[in-house]
């Protein structure tokens, strides 16, 4: 598709405000619908699009592989560390109160937007990694 | 009592209908994933209009979204037509009728849909929203108290709308900017508050799934970089190889 001057424009100023669009489900899902899965998954298509629209060399230029597959790990480890954090604080694994220990309500909003981000981290990341195997195998073909 | 909610309603599910058979009957396999992203466009639509905005949400974005690519690169390896099927077995369609009918008999157990005394509204939903497990705070001292916000009698004294709240009641309550910004035990919305916090555990391996997932992706289909020949068959043979 790198021929299609169409294309190619549109996806160059549809992108970043996919991205923003992503990172805005995922913080905002605190107040309104969304949250990391969703966030995630435009966060994802966002990349996606890239590499439809430039191919998959330009998206492996773009976000290298290896720091991609770092990043579905890390998502994990960010919401478990929160968890983990909680437990070392001398509470329960992922009680968010002990994030600010004189304010439960604040410690759950930081902990809930932590773990979100740490979903939306993880979810994008393997929607890219999928993206990629897929794609490598068709240009395999 | 035909409403204009109801007209809109009758000819989503109609339409949905019509996809889903519709998906289903196509030989083009290509047109076959088109129609399942329209499928989940539409079903987006259901779910906005039973308030369900958080599913509807993940339904547009993954169904419509993400999956339709998914399908259409999984295309490429599988040829666009369908293969010649044998028509309708007996047996399978027999199986298909009995589930079906079983599905919809356990559906009219349920409540009609907004009935305001249904048990999720009477007791459960109202616990749902003040739920408190687990939730501590510390004095001054660092000793562990119930923080006033969790304690059963606050909540009673502030929160506490008898049996159970009406609907409007709790409109009234959300309304209200103290309800947010000063009383409420959790974030505006419910929904966030419920999955990463009530059901964190839940959450955090539902996310060690989706990591799993892709860890399978990389481990069956990763080009390994000693590879001469760059397909499947070839890999495959080659690691054999390697490992003698």
């Amino acid at each position: 598709m790198e021929d299609q001057v169409v294309l190619r424009v549109v996806a160059k100023i549809m992108i970043p405000f996919i991205i923003i669009f992503g990172l805005y489900v995922i913080t905002h899902g605190d107040f309104g619908p969304g949250g990391g899965f969703q966030g995630g998954v435009i966060l994802a298509s966002a990349f996606i699009l890239y590499g439809l629209v430039f191919g998959r060399e330009e998206l492996a230029k773009a976000v290298p592989p290896r720091i991609v597959e770092a990043f579905a790990a890390f998502g994990v480890l960010l919401y478990s560390g929160v968890g983990l954090y909680g437990l070392l604080s001398g509470g329960n694994f992922l009680d968010y109160s002990y994030i600010t220990p004189h304010d439960p309500r604040t410690g759950e909003a930081w902990g809930i937007i932590l773990v979100e981000y740490g979903v939306g981290i993880t979810v994008a990341t393997v929607m890219i990694i999928i993206y990629n195997m897929i794609a490598e195998r068709i240009g395999d073909e | 009592m035909i409403s204009n909610l109801f007209i809109f309603d009758s000819i989503l599910l109609l339409l949905v209908t019509i996809t889903a058979i519709t998906v289903v009957q196509v030989k083009d396999l290509f047109a076959s994933s088109m129609l399942a992203g329209l499928y989940s466009l539409l079903m987006a639509l259901v779910w906005t209009n039973m308030h369900a905005v958080d599913v509807a949400f993940t339904e547009a974005a993954v169904g419509a979204g993400i999956s339709t690519v998914l399908l259409i690169g999984a295309l490429v390896f599988t040829g666009r037509q369908e293969k010649k099927s044998d028509g309708v077995k007996p047996g399978a369609l027999l199986i298909v009728v009995i589930t079906g009918g079983a599905l919809l008999y356990g559906t009219i157990d349920m409540p009609a849909f907004g009935d305001p005394n249904a048990p999720l509204h009477t007791h459960r939903g109202e616990k749902l929203l003040l739920q408190n497990v687990g939730k501590i705070s510390l004095d001054e001292k660092g000793q562990r108290v119930d923080h006033p916000l969790y304690t059963e009698s606050y909540q009673k004294e502030h929160w506490d709308l008898g049996d159970y709240g009406s609907g409007d009641e709790w409109n009234e309550l959300a309304k209200s900017n103290d309800f947010y910004l000063h009383g409420a035990p959790h974030i505006p919305n419910t929904v966030s508050s419920l999955l990463a916090d009530y059901r964190s555990f839940d959450t955090m391996f539902e996310t060690a799934v989706i990591l799993t997932a892709g860890v399978a992706m990389l481990i069956l289909l990763r080009r390994r970089e000693e590879d001469p020949e760059p397909t499947m068959d070839t890999a495959d043979h080659d690691t054999i190889k390697g490992d003698n």
